[in-house]
């Protein structure tokens, strides 16, 4: 590994914590667009952080120090992970301390420890939205290995950069279980970035949360953390997703050009993902908490589905 | 017959002396039975050091050959055979590891008070503990039976140290009877695995010729056997009554490493007694294992004691150490040695790393109760003020069973499910499709072990405390921390290094003849178990990245903004009059998975209505396979009993009679 490398992967990692709020801030504009609304600027998100880490920190009396090391350590997984995905190149230093698998464990680490903080104040609205959060959470994952199952089955590979270095090898066919897969990757998408259907991160409605109830004891800097942590990880997500379903433009040498390229790529692959995903959120309207479970249950079946239609057509080398 | 040469230097040696050495503690626990000084200052240290001797004795001799010894004791004609290999090592690594954590902790735990006298207790642990230890070295049926029924006759003296509350006399008598209805069903697949030599060493055994029927019949039987002890559904019954009914150091030692007995002993019968397994065998425990695991964490869910709890979470990880073990035996049964030595060494890993982490649990669970008085998670609640080290130190045991990265149980669950991946190149159709849907129950089961663990720890430690008394709780002593800080070391350090682990436990399949893992040219951090795959994974970079991104926020916030906090009332979305009354209790967090998986649960409910001048609710929450396969032959054996009374005559020539008659049968048999 090359010092040059060590850069790219300083660069993509920066890239993708500098991007995230922007990212988010552009599905907000689009769904407020779709919905009739004047958009709110698309710097919104970064204003926001930057107003909440100005603030004074009010913790409550009780809150021991887990409350105020999880939002560190929720950041620090995202960034982590933000590390893990191939987003602009392959071949990476750090992508190969964690495969896809690795890649979920470390989601489901951040996922505990946001849910054990919320616990922590013992409020009525913390412990609800943390039992709710681990239910989401305890669905969502294995709906999220299912698919990587799929995928590494059609590649021989449990590594995101290999996985996504193969599919983008392969001219482009209708591959029946990558359809199957794909629609279950986006229910369990939307499922754990609390979009709607499944929460709706634009609620004030107590006792409707799941992510914002997480939140609620949370204020100035570690707020701004958690947000931002939130926002990065809607942004992995849909770098996961590029990795495994649109391939095509991650760099797989470290040509200046092809970076630039592949970074292109990756803002149009943003731009259109983004109009989908306020498309989806507008289009449908939030389920009762307990029709989550039939919502996420489906993903997993049809996950389920694309694995075995995978191995009924023969699975990988 | 081989005589008696003892090589003292050799780990054989070494390990057996250090077993004598547990029993010799024992024994002298009796010298002052009542002074708890003595014993729990003296005694119990004395084990938790030759715990690590052995542990340290057992990895230094990891790689070496076979070693066989010939004690002269025993029956005539049947001396007490021994064997270390690299099997037996690693579990002897196993016990002493997890026992020196438990043996430390044990120091400190034990209280006057009712029930059996400490230095009677000293010598139960100290002979349950010796008699885990001859399991796992003995090399025929005789001396394995021996130990095995010791160790069952031991541990159920101290599940009933408390012998005069009558449900942990209920609880200890469940665990006898389904401990003996184990050992009958091992002790007859050991009479099958003999195939006619009517020699009953293993080394018989392993040269023994079976038609695929009785090696079949020997497997299953070994199954029975051994999952009664492991706690396999529907074998269960007896774990949830008996884990909650002992000490807690004794629920560390059942949980942690006495079911791993079990798993050593289906290990040693399916690969080294039966040679070559037909892979069809591995279809058993793999599917009783995948439900095992999901029953279990299901139910651990819906618990309220937490060393209930922590019952069903064993019987859980028992499933997931059988699914495992299944999947080896399917692979090694149509050749696919490296699969399967892959899956095998996945297996053992979990397993040592399930020794240490549900140990450690168990002892946390302790230290709370001594603290507290408390084993109802309804009263408990933020005990992480009161009990620091407590809390930080279960929070490692935690976050490992939950299966995290970058702790150990996260590497057990990434290595077995890797394996899964290959299942599809199983030569049969339509299992090789089924198989890989194993991985993903499993990865439900280890996702639903997040929830299960959220809930322990969110409803003890965090959270506002739910009883007033809890105020007056007060943190661990040094030789308790001591011990958990041992165990969480373990689980740091078996997650860190898992290179090095594998490469130690790769020795255990290669002389089990499955041939060890291929060599890759990754560096000593980078685990890569399969190099044609090229999927690896580095605890050590994985740690580094996240505390150095933890560290620059933490820098970057200080130094760029301010770090002025103030303390205020919790906000509580402004509603006030907030008391610990309206958190979540145990029920109330278990309530989403009770919901969706309300088949499994036999639910007695009993809501208020809304007229009641003291309004209740009750929920029971029952097993069903308690009530629908144990509960019926209750009755039926009275029946059968009051069937068969008309033979107790009451008249001693009537009974001579019968002795004469079973003779004359006998003898017109064997003539």
């Amino acid at each position: 590994m090359s010092v040059f490398d060590w850069v790219v992967q300083l660069m993509g990692i920066a890239l993708a914590v500098a991007a995230a709020p922007l990212f988010l801030g552009w599905v907000n504009q689009c769904r407020a667009w779709l919905q009739n609304k004047s958009a709110p600027s698309i710097l919104l998100p970064y204003r926001g952080i930057r107003k909440l880490f100005h603030k004074d920190a009010v913790i409550a009396e009780n809150a021991s120090r887990l409350f105020r090391l999880a939002p560190y350590v929720v950041f620090g997984a995202m960034v982590t992970a933000a590390a893990v995905i191939p987003s602009i190149a392959t071949r990476l230093p750090i992508t190969q301390a964690a495969d896809a698998i690795a890649l979920v464990g470390l989601l489901a680490t951040a996922r505990v420890f946001l849910s054990l903080a919320a616990m922590d104040v013992g409020t009525a609205f913390g412990t609800l939205g943390a039992r709710r959060e681990m239910m989401i959470g305890f669905l969502a994952e294995p709906a999220l290995l299912v698919v990587i199952f799929v995928v590494s089955l059609t590649c021989a590979t449990t590594a995101l950069p290999m996985i996504a270095e193969r599919l983008s090898a392969q001219a482009f066919v209708l591959n029946p279980s990558l359809a199957f897969t794909a629609v279950a990757f986006t229910m369990v998408l939307l499922a754990e970035n609390a979009r709607i259907p499944v929460d709706n991160p634009a609620t004030h409605l107590e006792l409707t949360m799941i992510h914002e109830a997480l939140l609620l004891e949370y204020s100035a800097r570690h707020l701004a953390l958690m947000e931002w942590a939130s926002a990065l990880k809607l942004f992995n997500y849909a770098c996961i997703g590029f990795a495994v379903f649109v391939p095509w433009g991650i760099a797989t040498s470290h040509a200046p050009w092809s970076l630039l390229g592949a970074a292109a790529m990756l803002g149009m692959k943003l731009l259109v993902f983004g109009a989908g995903l306020a498309l989806v959120e507008t289009l449908s309207a939030k389920l009762r908490v307990f029709r989550a479970p039939e919502f996420l249950a489906t993903a997993f079946l049809f996950a389920v589905l694309g694995l075995l239609v995978r191995l009924l057509l023969g699975a990988g080398t | 017959m081989r005589c008696l040469v003892i090589h003292f230097n050799s780990p054989l040696t070494l390990s057996l002396a250090l077993l004598s050495g547990w029993g010799m503690i024992g024994l002298s626990g009796l010298a002052r039975p009542m002074s708890i000084a003595f014993v729990g200052r003296t005694l119990f240290p004395l084990g938790a050091l030759i715990g690590a001797a052995l542990a340290a004795v057992s990895i230094a001799g990891l790689g070496q050959p076979a070693e066989q010894l010939v004690l002269p004791i025993g029956l005539p004609n049947l001396p007490c055979h021994l064997r270390l290999d690299g099997l037996s090592g690693v579990f002897l690594i196993l016990l002493g590891a997890a026992s020196a954590g438990i043996s430390i902790f044990a120091a400190g735990y034990f209280r006057r008070g009712e029930g059996t006298a400490p230095g009677l207790l000293c010598l139960q642990y100290h002979l349950f503990l010796a008699s885990m230890g001859f399991v796992l070295l003995a090399d025929d049926a005789y001396a394995f039976m021996l130990a095995w029924e010791t160790m069952a006759l031991s541990s159920y003296f101290l599940v009933t140290t408390q012998h005069r509350i009558p449900e942990i006399r209920q609880a200890g008598f469940l665990y006898l009877l389904m401990a003996h209805l184990g050992a009958i069903a091992i002790l007859l697949s050991f009479g099958v695995l003999q195939g006619g030599s009517w020699h009953f060493t293993f080394d018989a055994m392993r040269a023994a010729h079976l038609t695929p029927g009785w090696a079949t019949a020997a497997f299953c039987l070994a199954l029975v056997g051994f999952g009664a002890k492991a706690g396999l559904v529907p074998l269960h019954v007896w774990l949830p009554e008996a884990h909650p009914a002992a000490p807690s150091p004794v629920s560390a030692l059942m949980s942690g490493v006495m079911l791993k007995t079990a798993l050593y002993g289906m290990i040693r019968v399916s690969f080294d007694l039966l040679g070559q397994p037909i892979w069809w065998w591995g279809l058993l425990p793999l599917s009783l294992g995948l439900f095992s695991a999901l029953y279990g964490v299901v139910f651990a869910a819906a618990q309220t004691d937490m060393k209930r709890l922590l019952a069903y979470s064993s019987i859980e990880n028992v499933g997931i150490l059988f699914t495992g073990l299944g999947l080896a035996i399917v692979f090694a049964g149509v050749d696919m040695r490296a699969a399967a030595a892959l899956t095998l060494i996945a297996v053992i890993y979990h397993a040592v790393n399930h020794a240490l982490m549900k140990s450690l649990l168990f002892l946390g669970t302790g230290a709370v109760l001594h603290a507290t008085g408390e084993r109802n998670l309804g009263h408990l609640g933020g005990l992480i003020h009161r009990m620091p080290w407590v809390a930080w130190l279960t929070l490692i045991g935690v976050l490992a069973i939950a299966g995290l990265p970058p702790l150990n149980g996260f590497v057990s669950e990434w290595l077995l499910l890797q394996s899964f991946l290959f299942s599809y190149k199983v030569p049969h159709p339509f299992i090789n499709m089924l198989l890989p849907l194993g991985a993903a129950l499993l990865a439900l089961a280890a996702a639903l072990a997040g929830y299960v663990m959220v809930k322990f720890f969110g409803v003890i430690f965090l959270g506002q405390p739910r009883d007033p008394t809890l105020q007056r709780a007060h943190d661990a002593g040094f030789a308790q921390r001591l011990g958990l800080a041992w165990l969480a070391l373990g689980c740091v350090l078996l997650g860190f290094l898992p290179t090095t682990v594998i490469s130690m436990f790769s020795t255990v399949t290669e002389q089990l003849k499955l041939g060890g893992l291929p060599t890759s040219e990754a560096p000593w951090w980078l685990l890569v178990p399969i190099p044609e795959r090229q999927s690896s994974y580095a605890p050590l970079v994985f740690f580094a990245v996240i505390v150095l991104v933890v560290v620059l926020a933490i820098v970057n916030v200080r130094f760029f903004y301010h770090q002025r906090i103030r303390k205020g009332a919790a906000w509580d979305c402004g509603f006030g009059g907030l008391n610990s009354r309206m958190q979540d209790t145990a029920e109330g967090f278990g309530q989403p998975i009770r919901h969706l998986f309300q088949p499994l649960f036999a639910i007695v409910r009993e809501l208020p209505s809304p007229f009641d001048r003291t309004p209740k609710y009750r929920l029971e929450i029952g097993d069903r396979i308690w009530r629908t396969l144990y509960q019926p032959l209750g009755p039926l054996v009275r029946q059968l009993a009051d069937k068969v009374a008309w033979l107790q005559q009451g008249r001693i020539a009537t009974y001579l009679l019968y002795s004469f008659a079973t003779l004359v049968v006998l003898l017109a048999l064997m003539l």
